[in-house]
């Protein structure tokens, strides 16, 4: 009962946020300075004036705003995002169709960050040597390189130096490993720092004491007891990490030439085409929102005292 | 628990192991070279031995050599002397951004932790909103709208960092504002917006600094991306995350055309953290 009564609460403070985030997209389409019809068929048309109001019409900009903020709302609650400016498909499906491409490249890429940073945390916390030391400067270099700089480090030596993977194109799973290890490696720093950081706490707490005592070895305590306590915080940033997955997305595409979400939101954002920039914001605050309530939810399984208060 | 013979793994890593009048390598190093990267800023005609923009096409694609100690890029164009000139643009941008984005914060914030109620509760709303997108896919939403160029990522990095500080100064607040001093300046009589200015606002303000350091660094590796994008500056400017996108295509003739950008990008964004984290560690010391 308890479970059902915070899910619902979640789920209402989800929709809270989503409401907000139209709304702002909202207003930001109202101050936008620059008039739908001009950007779609540029400044020096032949346009006639009847046209002009045909199109904006079409676009509802001429009904009164509180009747386009309530259509506005409304058929972003009911999954339609509009209609992109430069390309005459729906927002909706423009994204559908880039999806499954970006998916792929993320979810490996977090598998393949989440697994060194597992391993960079089992090997270092509550310890203090060289190994520390170079994973630690690791960690740093990971956080503070640019991603597109990675990515261009990985094809200059494994696709010219070395041609081992392609440069481009879509050839299977080899032309997934470079995108994929540029993302992975771009991510790694920040969940291994974080994680880290409560593994240490965790290991100087009286339960990691009392294993040893009770004769269990040293990695044992790390991987049975320790590495809980690491799972929590790489939970809680998992939303952020959507984003910077995300974020990561559109440079790594760029860089190796993928097709996928990124790819489509630099081309929006480039041909100022609002709708689909709009949509992409949308469409990510609905993850981040959805995310957040299945963490909430898997808190509970990775930490049974959360269980017991409920 | 000194006298147990239970080996933990060296556990007890004390966090504030920083030794007072002692800098560590480390900081040095990042000093060393920040400072190096300003001079590049402020005079890069002082340490740059061509002009950036002189393209020699006999010379196009050379390897580096002690001519031209990073090579030529695809125009023949001196890399050295453009990642030299690059300084200024990510310095400038990152600085700027970052003062921008902390004083819109502490507008934001402070109205916000000092009005309190409904006003606070909205500003805190929107403000969580916001704070659930990446960074970059608001700034890239704002120069949708801004178009592109130098001083439109900056406003863009800016607006996508204003959020983050706005909430730390709002929590900063909170706690300040309950706080002996301020409740002694109350009882004293002293106006609210005296008590604001002389007691809130600089208490509030000192971690924020601290804070901004280290977010000099994202704002700059923010810009580089930008500019890779093609969101930043046009075509001959030598800024580090353009040069890199245009030589991209040339990786294969000539890797060092890839390679010096970046190491300049990065190692002046790991300075900056690095510095940035030292300092917190100082103060976060002293507190």
């Amino acid at each position: 009962m308890a479970l059902a009564k915070e899910l619902f609460t979640r789920l209402l403070a989800g929709a809270a946020v989503l409401w907000a985030a139209a709304s702002l997209a909202f207003i930001v389409l109202q101050l936008l300075p620059s008039d739908p019809v001009q950007v779609i068929y540029g400044a020096d048309s032949t346009v006639t004036p009847e046209m002009r109001d045909r199109i904006r019409a079409d676009f509802g900009l001429d009904q009164p705003l509180w009747r386009q903020y309530a259509g506005f709302v409304g058929r972003t609650v009911t999954g339609d995002l509009g209609t992109s400016y430069q390309q005459r498909r729906t927002v909706v499906s423009i994204i559908t169709s880039e999806l499954g491409s970006t998916i792929t490249l993320a979810s490996l890429a977090v598998l393949l960050a989440f697994s060194m940073a597992v391993l960079a945390t089992l090997a270092t916390a509550g310890r203090d040597n060289w190994l520390r030391r170079v994973i630690s400067s690791l960690e740093l270099v990971s956080v503070s390189t640019p991603a597109f700089w990675i990515g261009l480090l990985l094809l200059t030596f494994f696709s010219f130096q070395w041609p081992i993977f392609p440069v481009v194109g879509d050839q299977g799973w080899k032309s997934l490993v470079l995108p994929v290890a540029t993302l992975g490696i771009a991510l790694f720093g920040t969940l291994s720092q974080v994680m880290r950081n409560e593994m240490d706490q965790a290991l100087e707490q009286p339960f990691a004491l009392t294993a040893r005592t009770r004769g269990l070895s040293l990695w044992a305590v790390r991987w049975r007891h320790a590495l809980r306590h690491a799972l929590i915080p790489a939970l809680t940033i998992a939303a952020e990490t959507f984003g910077a997955l995300l974020a990561g997305a559109i440079i790594t595409e760029q860089v190796f030439g993928r097709p996928g979400l990124g790819r489509i939101t630099l081309q929006a954002v480039r041909n100022q085409d609002i709708p689909v920039v709009l949509g992409v914001v949308l469409f990510s605050a609905f993850v981040f929102v959805t995310i957040n309530i299945i963490v909430d939810l898997l808190y509970r399984v990775v930490d049974p005292r959360l269980r017991a208060r409920a | 628990m000194t006298n147990l013979s239970i080996e933990m793994g060296g556990a007890g890593r004390a966090a504030g192991k920083l030794r007072r009048g002692r800098v560590p390598l480390g900081v040095l190093l990042a000093g060393l070279i920040l400072t190096f990267m300003v001079v590049c800023a402020l005079a890069p005609g002082f340490v740059a031995p061509y002009d950036p923009y002189a393209p020699d096409l006999l010379a196009s694609l050379k390897p580096p050599s002690w001519a031209h100690i990073f090579g030529t890029d695809q125009l023949g164009r001196d890399i050295f002397s453009r990642v030299v000139h690059g300084a200024s643009y990510s310095l400038y941008i990152g600085l700027c951004a970052t003062a921008l984005a902390v004083a819109a914060g502490i507008v934001i914030g402070l109205s916000a932790g000092v009005a309190g109620g409904v006003i606070d509760l909205a500003l805190m709303r929107v403000i969580d909103v916001l704070l659930a997108f990446p960074g970059l896919l608001m700034s890239m939403a704002v120069v949708a709208f801004l178009g592109t160029g130098v001083t439109n990522i900056l406003i863009a990095i800016a607006i996508a960092s204003i959020p983050g500080y706005a909430r730390i100064v709002r929590a900063q607040v909170m706690v300040v504002r309950t706080s002996g001093y301020v409740e002694a300046a109350r009882v004293l009589g002293q106006p609210p917006m005296r008590t604001l200015l002389r007691h809130i606002l600089p208490n509030t303000v000192g971690p924020l600094i601290v804070l901004s350091t280290l977010g000099i660094g994202s704002a700059i590796l923010q810009s580089a991306a930008l500019s890779y994008l093609g969101l930043g500056p046009k075509a001959p400017t030598p800024e580090w995350g353009l040069m890199l996108s245009e030589g991209q295509g040339y990786l294969r003739r000539g890797w060092w055309v890839g390679i010096f950008p970046g190491v300049f990008a990065t190692a002046t964004i790991i300075s900056t953290t690095v510095l940035g984290r030292y300092i917190k560690a100082l103060t976060d010391g002293r507190a």
